[in-house]
């Protein structure tokens, strides 16, 4: 996977809002991760460790909320629990479905100290 | 590096020439007094930085005089901030930039991606000569090492340009970018980008195309769709490749197009084979559609058509 990569967006997010808000330290990172995304939180965390090495995230703890898989199912008109990107509806087995949840890959929130 | 995959950066070359992304992360360091901080260029000062601390300007330590006013001996303010931002924001971004570059100059570009030894390059030659100069033709070759697959390229008379990603496992947007404007790719014409040679990574980063197309070939599991079903979730259309082959091979095609369609009911399907060049009539007309498509979309933005709407090709938003 390419969690070196997200690491270092994660990383460029935070140093810009520390910088923003004149942080002096970064404590703590926390993520939402769909679970239908394309990352491993595990890998990522591992990779934000060595990422921050030297930065005014160092030592920060990385926490993520882990947001379940939902999509809209044409057949039923209505939101349905997804286990899998290529599952069928866990419904009416239909393959007309529109992920509106589990993709995510964002920063939520941070905390600094000043 | 990166101990799951062995992606990294710093290493990135075109035509080995190292690219210019210049480490912006500020220079951190640590004081004698514990506090921390940082520059964005390193400079020559006799100061002392306590008042880092304190912000009083006094040079004393005071750790109470922020915003909450916190008195507790040790304890530095805290607070919470609210970010919400795409970890691939960034690269996003970027791909943004180069997709309104590319319409704006009529470029229909193409992201091809697959394993390694699908049979991506032997396809691009192929498809290049099939085009026979009915269709200008530029390539953007990654790969980890060597300039090989821009060289093979370039002996068919196209021009091409070489990312090398160094220890990276995919092309992202602000490497294409740079790429796209050191090649300079005539208006109205094909881009073709190979990516690296990955199913994993590379699903995650537009690079600003109009479409990926993922190839898959006849000497590799039916089931690859299934177990890397990212890339062909991402994907608008899939070449099945090697289709010469079939007769010596137990693979079964209609499992496989099974698989591909269970991934993504949308993608769109051709058999080809590079070597004979089986199927090549619909996958030439597939990228002469597209590319008429793009020159007229920049057509009608010249003549300042208010009907023409500058979004990405309607075409096929993949699931999610």
């Amino acid at each position: 996977m390419h969690e070196m990569s997200l690491a270092e967006g994660v990383l460029q997010i935070v140093e810009d809002t520390a910088k923003r808000e004149g942080a002096r330290r970064v404590s703590l990172v926390v993520l939402e991760i769909g679970k239908l995304s394309t990352v491993v939180p595990e890998a990522l965390s591992f990779c934000f460790e060595a990422v921050t090495r030297g930065s005014v995230a160092e030592g920060a703890r990385l926490e993520w909320v882990e947001l379940p898989g939902q999509a809209y199912c044409m057949q039923c008109e209505q939101a349905v629990p997804l286990e899998a990107v290529y599952d069928p509806c866990p419904q009416c087995g239909s393959g007309q479905l529109q992920l509106i949840q589990g993709n995510e890959m964002r920063v939520k929130e941070m905390q600094i100290e000043q | 590096m990166c101990n799951v995959c062995g992606c990294g950066s710093g290493e990135i070359r075109i035509e080995g020439v190292a690219a210019g992304q210049a480490d912006l992360r500020p220079t951190v360091h640590r004081h004698a007094d514990g506090s921390v901080h940082a520059h964005d260029h390193s400079h020559d000062h006799d100061h002392s930085h306590a008042q880092i601390a304190g912000r009083d300007g006094s040079g004393d330590l005071h750790f109470g005089h922020g915003p909450a006013h916190a008195h507790a001996p040790g304890l530095s303010q805290a607070r919470m901030v609210q970010i919400e931002q795409d970890i691939l924001s960034k690269n996003d971004r970027y791909a943004e930039t180069n997709r309104g570059q590319l319409q704006q100059r009529g470029i229909f570009a193409i992201n091809l991606v697959s394993s390694p030894g699908s049979g991506k390059t032997t396809l691009l030659v192929r498809t290049i000569e099939a085009l026979g100069g009915s269709l200008t033709t530029t390539v953007i070759e990654g790969d980890q090492q060597t300039t090989n697959d821009a060289e093979r390229i370039r002996a068919t008379g196209a021009r091409a340009i070489q990312i090398n990603t160094g220890k990276g496992c995919h092309l992202d947007a602000q490497m294409v970018g740079d790429a796209i404007e050191r090649l300079n790719p005539p208006d109205d014409s094909l881009l073709l980008i190979e990516n690296v040679g990955n199913l994993v990574c590379p699903a995650s980063f537009d690079l600003g195309e109009a479409h990926k197309v993922a190839i898959l070939s006849v000497t590799e599991g039916e089931d690859k769709p299934l177990k890397y079903p990212d890339m062909f979730r991402a994907a608008d259309l899939m070449l099945l490749n090697k289709i010469d082959l079939l007769p010596y091979l137990s693979f079964d095609v209609e499992r496989a197009l099974a698989a591909a369609l269970q991934v993504n009911p949308r993608l769109q399907v051709i058999q080809v084979s590079a070597t004979t060049g089986a199927g090549f009539d619909e996958w030439l007309a597939w990228l002469r559609q597209g590319a008429a498509a793009s020159c007229r979309q920049r057509a009608q933005a010249d003549h300042g058509s208010t009907t023409f709407s500058a979004g990405r090709e309607p075409a096929v938003a993949a699931q999610g």
